[in-house]
């Protein structure tokens, strides 16, 4: 047995630890076609240089709301069985190179059962667990009335809309997203890339030429005239939409990088500059060269064009660009924060079953503890790996915006949950850890589908001081208040349905936490370990669980104060106003209130050990209300938009976080942990009985 | 809120009595003498109003209702506008409510200037009566100091503080800012070519059916309509809400008018405008329609002087100016996020003989004569041209003597919660890392 408790927990870290070092260290193979190699190649978008693989996957998420396509229909309950998939870069290469392919894969989502009967498409598409995914194909006969609906949607302010007008111009967007990607690469009609930019190449001196003559009325070459300028000024049309580098990538990197490093350009825009040079810039050639290769299916072709266009890069001083398309596959390929999502879910798993073993049968308790402890550490280390990653990608503090606060508040909580374990091993810090880390990747993973998440940062917001002092202050001011408020309902939980609050700790603990308690009374050190097994330590878990909420709180109030004052003198430095009453000042400024009111009120005996923990349970519903709420109002300088499905839930937790205070005010005689215990004898040696005050 | 807390303490309190409570009653106790509040004071008949004033019961209502206030006041901001709201909510003594076809204004709730003088009343009666100077309790001391200062410090701001903006087109200098709200009737005597001068009639002033007498003026001004908000359209213009102005001379008779609702909004500037008749003595000269949407005045002349009349936003004058030299607004490649805004500026001040230039960027105010310069607004690069208008930036100035406040309280409030939170860590290490030896030592 005592082998066991050993090893177990060992046993735990190799199992998930293996996982990650697999997933992290070992490198995946390329298939036949190197679509792995192309999917690091750099591009710009968004106003950032990035590898294909991010634009594919971003698109993706904002067309499907999925990091991939799956190929195959798997029954849900088979979860063993995973369905083959189209990753992202392939399917953006079908989409930029083989639209006939991408034409047939089913990623428009349409649930609204009155869009599904307006556009005739009920029996049609893919159904998946309950939703139903449609091709372009599908949708080409009724394009038209999406957009005729799309526009009458869109005449409506858009926290006005209904259900149904949210999704049409939603599918209008995707669809738009889809068709200008299409022709990101391959100008409409080119269906060999690479034949008809040589043709076009060759035609640019006659070309030039007729067309000037014809301008000055002379006698021209018509059959040259037609064949380059029709493509032509189809080009120009495409060089000049606005939507380059937003809604599709700029491919083509700037021809003199030592001079301005920023002006990639479109590959339309880079045909067109061309024309006056005669010559087609090297990247588009490799772009064409491994688009034909790839619609044909010449895997040889392919790879030697990447290959050969990456090796093109390095010689002409783009090695920076290349190294940040190569760190962000990796980031985007290893899914950090998904791998520590899996171990949190199953360390939660581990930790609530140490709480249940803990009474019944300690030692199986404490193998479950460790185990949850140890893995705990393991997600952490891959969480945290996951957010420096991300910082060094961005050059950035760890929070720059909604997503990743979501990252880092779940990273704040689990070293808050894993010192509380560390100084009192009760698994109760455990079951917080994991859960916060869960959730807030979970969070965070929704918020990701919005697309990048890697954003470059609006001139206000575009100062690393600010952001590395004000903002990470203030999350973590958030984190702490979190963890309190979730410490309090895992009070209210066990106090209602276990009679685990009214349970000694051990002895170990026992004597460091009276010490703690009691700092005027007997030494705890006078009562030996042993004295101390035999009669029971002098503290509860219900008592442990109250020293932590309000070291928690107490932590809480020193980080959302300093934040929001940070926070303050930030507007102060940007636009001369130290406090404008901004929802999102008022939203931090209230859990200040709140956290001071809840130790005001501790000092000053208005609540006890029940009161605090319902007060702290209504701190979850503040952080939450400022962290996602104020948003929602759609006013002031912080909004970022009105987000509808984080709205429900936002109701649904504050909704939850009511109950449970309401449960946390039953009267003592429901609480299993209070209702029918005895009074335990009195303790020698302990401090006096308690007087009522 | 507070009615709350409140009552879940009655509901607790008499948790002790019962055999139930023994087992969770130890800590209330042990933390009350902990958590730094003393046995109670003797109350004497002398001084209820002190153990009022400075008991923890009124901190926590007067936090309880902030939150309320807060909550409320930003919830409100969605129908009413940020300015409007603080206005209501915050820098007054009292939220009133006017029920539906009355002119009452009851009191209903305390608003922000309310709760924070109480609580400031609080802090300060519970320091002098309640609170020992011991350096255990540095830590809450040097809190609450802070505290006060930032509380203080926001009420200075709020009296004292005074926001305008300067708008500069490229190669443009003015030695003034306008107010953003405040507007001004002004009369200049143009008659000297070097220089003019300038009556100001303040705002509080021009009212429907005033009459301006005054003997510093030239003549006299009879109100006689005014336009809190309104737009202007040419006399061509066919908008069909356009009103006649009512004017019979100028150069804007015939112009016509749009009313409009007051805004409310932080950064929305109300257009107002009036229709003024000149008298001299009490001769009506003919009325003028004034807009602050006019660049120039009216101009008429009277007994061989050249006059000019106006109605402008409320200018502030300056010992030096301020030329934007180059303005810059750069996007990210591909995008429309801004990726950044700058100005470039000269200041000139000929009295200190000091002329220099540099460069007004987000999150880098310039900072001189006790003002402080903010990017604003700008219109430069490919927008400017897209909107056929001269590169201009525009500045907001602030005069806040009271700005430096919040950095001391906050490195004040910020030093005293980690003192104090510290030494409580610091102790509770310190005995859990003790005892285990000392308890092997024992055994």
């Amino acid at each position: 047995m005592k082998i066991l408790f050993k090893i177990i927990p060992w046993f735990f870290v190799a199992l998930f630890g293996s996982e990650i070092i697999a997933v992290f260290f070992a490198p995946k193979k390329d298939g036949a076609m190197h679509t792995r190699e192309f999917a690091r190649l750099p591009v710009v978008m968004n106003g950032r240089v990035q590898p294909f693989d991010s634009v594919g996957r971003n698109t993706l998420l904002q067309i499907r709301s999925t990091g991939d396509v799956p190929l195959e229909e798997v029954p849900s309950w088979k979860f063993w069985h995973h369905p083959k998939k189209l990753k992202s870069t392939d399917w953006l290469l079908e989409v930029l190179f083989k639209p006939e392919s991408a034409d047939e894969r089913p990623i428009f989502l349409i649930h609204h059962p009155d869009l599904l009967a307006e556009l005739n498409l009920q029996d049609k598409g893919v159904k998946k667990s309950l939703l139903r995914y449609y091709t372009f194909n599908q949708l080409k006969p009724v394009l038209a009335e999406i957009g005729k609906q799309g526009d009458q949607a869109r005449q409506v302010d858009e926290k006005l809309r209904n259900p149904f007008q949210k999704q049409v111009v939603k599918l209008e967007n995707a669809v738009g997203l889809y068709v200008m990607m299409k022709s990101a690469i391959r100008p409409p009609g080119w269906d060999d890339l690479e034949a008809e930019l040589n043709t076009f190449e060759q035609d640019i001196p006659g070309g030039v030429k007729a067309v000037l003559a014809r301008d000055s009325g002379q006698p021209y070459d018509k059959v040259v005239f037609e064949r380059f300028g029709a493509p032509l000024s189809e080009l120009l049309e495409l060089s000049k939409d606005p939507n380059a580098g937003q809604s599709f990538p700029l491919v083509v990197p700037p021809s003199n990088p030592s001079q301005n490093r920023d002006a990639w350009n479109s590959v339309a825009q880079a045909i067109v500059e061309s024309v006056r040079e005669g010559k087609i810039p090297a990247p588009v050639k490799y772009l064409a060269a491994l688009g034909t290769a790839y619609s044909t299916g010449k895997t040889d072709a392919f790879n030697t064009a990447v290959a050969d266009y990456k090796a093109w890069f390095e010689q002409n001083d783009f090695a920076p660009e290349v190294k940040k398309g190569r760190n962000e596959f990796f980031f985007n390929d290893t899914k950090a924060f998904l791998h520590s999502m899996i171990i949190y879910i199953c360390a939660f798993i581990l930790a609530c079953l140490s709480l249940l073993f803990l009474s019944l049968v300690p030692l199986v308790g404490e193998i479950f503890r460790r185990s949850s402890f140890y893995i705990i550490a393991l997600a952490f280390v891959v969480h945290t790996f996951g957010l420096g990653f991300r910082m060094y990608l961005e050059g950035r503090p760890p929070v720059t915006n909604l997503y990743s606060s979501a990252i880092f508040i779940g990273w704040g909580a689990v070293i808050f949950g894993l010192v509380l374990e560390r100084v009192y091993k009760l698994g109760l810090g455990n079951v917080v850890a994991s859960f916060a880390g869960f959730v807030t990747l979970l969070i965070a993973h929704n918020l990701a589908i919005g697309g990048d998440t890697m954003e470059m940062m609006r001139a206000v917001l575009d100062t690393n001081f600010w952001l590395a002092t004000h903002v990470v202050v203030v999350t973590l001011g958030y984190a702490s208040t979190f963890v309190a408020g979730f410490l309090a309902i895992l009070y209210i939980f066990l106090g209602l349905l276990t009679p685990i609050l009214r349970q000694k700790i051990s002895a170990r603990d026992a004597s460091a936490l009276a010490a703690s308690a009691a700092p005027g009374g007997v030494p705890a050190a006078v009562v030996t370990a042993a004295v101390m097994k035999t009669q029971a330590g002098k503290i509860d878990v219900g008592q442990a669980l109250s020293k932590m909420v309000y070291a928690i709180l107490c932590f809480a109030t020193l980080f959302s104060f300093t934040g929001t004052v940070l926070g303050g003198i930030w507007a102060d430095q940007s636009w001369g106003r130290f406090w404008g009453w901004d929802p999102k000042e008022n939203g931090a400024l209230m859990i200040v209130l709140w956290n001071a009111l809840v130790l005001h009120a501790r000092w000053g005996g208005l609540v006890r050990e029940r009161g605090i923990m319902n007060l702290a349970v209504f701190g979850n519903i503040l952080t939450s209300f400022s962290w996602f709420g104020v948003n929602m109002l759609g006013v002031g300088l912080h909004s970022y938009g009105f987000m509808d499905a984080a709205f429900n839930w936002l109701m649904a937790f504050v909704g939850s976080q009511l109950v449970i205070i309401g449960l946390g005010l039953l009267p003592l005689n429901f609480w299993r942990s209070y209702r029918s215990a005895a009074v335990p004898p009195p303790i020698p040696g302990m401090s006096p009985e308690p007087q009522t005050t | 809120m507070s009615e709350r807390v409140l009552r879940s303490a009655t509901e607790l309190a008499p948790a002790p009595h019962t055999g139930v409570g023994t087992a969770s009653s130890p800590r209330p106790v042990a933390e009350l003498r902990k958590g730094g509040q003393k046995p109670s004071p003797p109350v004497t008949a002398l001084n209820p109003l002190i153990t009022f004033f400075s008991s923890l019961r009124l901190t926590v209502a007067c936090l309880a209702f902030g939150i309320v206030l807060v909550l409320w006041g930003t919830l409100a901001q969605v129908e009413i506008g940020t300015f409007k709201a603080q206005n209501e909510f915050f820098r007054s003594l009292f939220i009133y409510w006017t029920p539906k076809g009355s002119a009452l204004r009851i009191p209903i709730f305390p608003g922000g200037y309310s709760l924070g003088f109480l609580l400031l009343t609080n802090l300060l009666t519970a320091h002098f009566t309640r609170f020992k100077w011991t350096i255990k309790k540095a830590g809450i001391w040097i809190t609450h100091f802070g505290l006060i200062l930032l509380l203080l410090g926001q009420l200075l701001t709020d009296m004292l503080a005074r926001e305008s903006v300067v708008k500069l087109y490229e190669g443009e200098t003015k030695n003034y800012s306008e107010d953003f709200r405040g507007t001004e009737l002004v009369l200049i005597d143009k008659t000297d070519p070097q220089s003019d001068l300038v009556f100001s009639i303040p705002d509080k002033l021009v009212r429907e059916q005033a009459e301006i007498h005054d003997s510093r003026l030239p003549l006299a001004l009879r109100i006689k309509k005014v336009w809190p908000n309104a737009a202007v359209v040419k006399p061509d213009s066919q908008a069909p809400m356009a009103v006649p102005s009512g004017a019979t001379a100028g150069n804007l008779k015939d112009y016509r008018l749009i009313p409009e609702a007051p805004v409310s909004e932080n950064d929305q500037r109300n257009s107002a405008a009036a229709l003024v008749e000149v008298l001299n003595g009490t001769q009506p000269l003919g009325s003028f329609f004034l807009t602050v949407l006019s660049s120039g005045g009216q101009s008429f002349s009277l007994g061989g002087k050249q006059y000019e009349l106006g109605l402008r936003f409320v200018r502030y004058y300056y010992p030096f100016s301020l030329t934007l030299l180059k303005a810059t607004h750069e996007q990210y490649r591909g995008t429309k996020t801004p990726k950044n805004f700058a100005s470039r500026v000269r200041v000139q001040n000929s009295d200190q003989n000091e002329a220099r230039e540099t460069t007004i960027y987000m999150n880098n105010p310039l900072r001189y004569a006790g003002l402080t310069f903010y990017q604003y607004q700008m219109l430069a690069g490919e927008m400017a041209r897209e909107a056929g208008e001269a590169p201009n930036s525009v500045f907001q100035v602030v005069r806040n003597p009271g700005w430096l406040t919040p950095y001391l309280s906050c490195v004040l409030i910020t030093l005293g919660l980690v003192i104090q939170f510290g030494m409580h860590l610091v102790g509770f290490v310190r005995r859990r890392s003790i005892s285990p030896k000392r308890a092997n030592a024992a055994a």
